[in-house]
């Protein structure tokens, strides 16, 4: 089980070679700074709120623990200046059963892309715009 | 005293990051409102009601939240994560 919120890059390979042991399934989710649909994305800027970041996930990260039976939790968000293609964050969970992974890591994903306090800014050649919450992001909440 | 954070386009708006506010406000929208009052930049930044989030000491709450007892708050725009 873990939560970690940093600047540097993440290894999948480092992070999962132990991940869920005795797991019958796992789940992971990678996401990654996408270029903007004009093709000119120097570098997404991700700021956070790091008095409230690591607790906030974590209060997301029990509430998947006490929904589902997972045997393994991680979750890493980075913050910082981040170049297209550059990855993000990630979840992974693991599970006797997939159906359970599978669940928790939406329900992950969905909570901390709205209620885990990162705010991202789109930094181009001639623009820097913070990326708008999007209504359908609030709304995937309901489903939980 | 309370600890006053902004993030994302609030704090720019703003042009701050931090401050110690002496405030009456007994909720986080009457501190919004002692804000708001006080020059056109908090005026702006806190115009879209609805757009704004805020965090007492660290958790989430909504604006009719009671401010007793609180050492920091928190205001920012949606959240984008993920």
């Amino acid at each position: 089980m873990g939560v970690r919120v940093q600047e540097g890059d993440f290894d999948l390979a480092v992070e999962l070679a132990d991940f869920g042991r005795g797991a019958g399934g796992i789940v992971t989710f990678t996401g990654v700074a996408r270029n903007n649909d004009a093709g000119n994305l120097q570098y997404m800027e991700i700021e956070h709120y790091p008095a409230m970041t690591q607790s906030a996930i974590e209060a997301i990260a029990n509430e998947a623990r006490s929904r589902w039976d997972l045997c393994d939790l991680l979750i890493i968000h980075r913050h910082g200046r981040l170049a297209p293609g550059a990855r993000i964050m990630m979840v992974a969970t693991a599970s006797a059963h997939r159906a359970d992974a599978f669940a928790a890591a939406e329900f992950l994903m969905d909570y901390l892309k709205s209620r885990a306090p990162f705010w991202k800014k789109e930094v181009t050649s001639d623009s820097a715009e913070w990326v708008a919450a999007k209504e359908a992001d609030e709304k995937a909440l309901d489903r939980w | 005293m309370i600890d006053v954070v902004y993030f994302a386009w609030v704090r720019e708006r703003i042009g701050l990051p931090r401050e110690s506010v002496e405030t009456d406000a007994t909720t986080v929208a009457e501190l919004i409102d002692e804000l708001s009052k006080r020059e056109e930049r908090y005026a702006l930044a806190f115009s879209d009601r609805g757009a704004i989030r805020a965090a007492v000491d660290q958790t989430l709450v909504d604006l009719d939240a009671p401010l007793k007892g609180a050492r920091e708050v928190a205001f920012f725009p949606p959240m984008t994560g993920g």
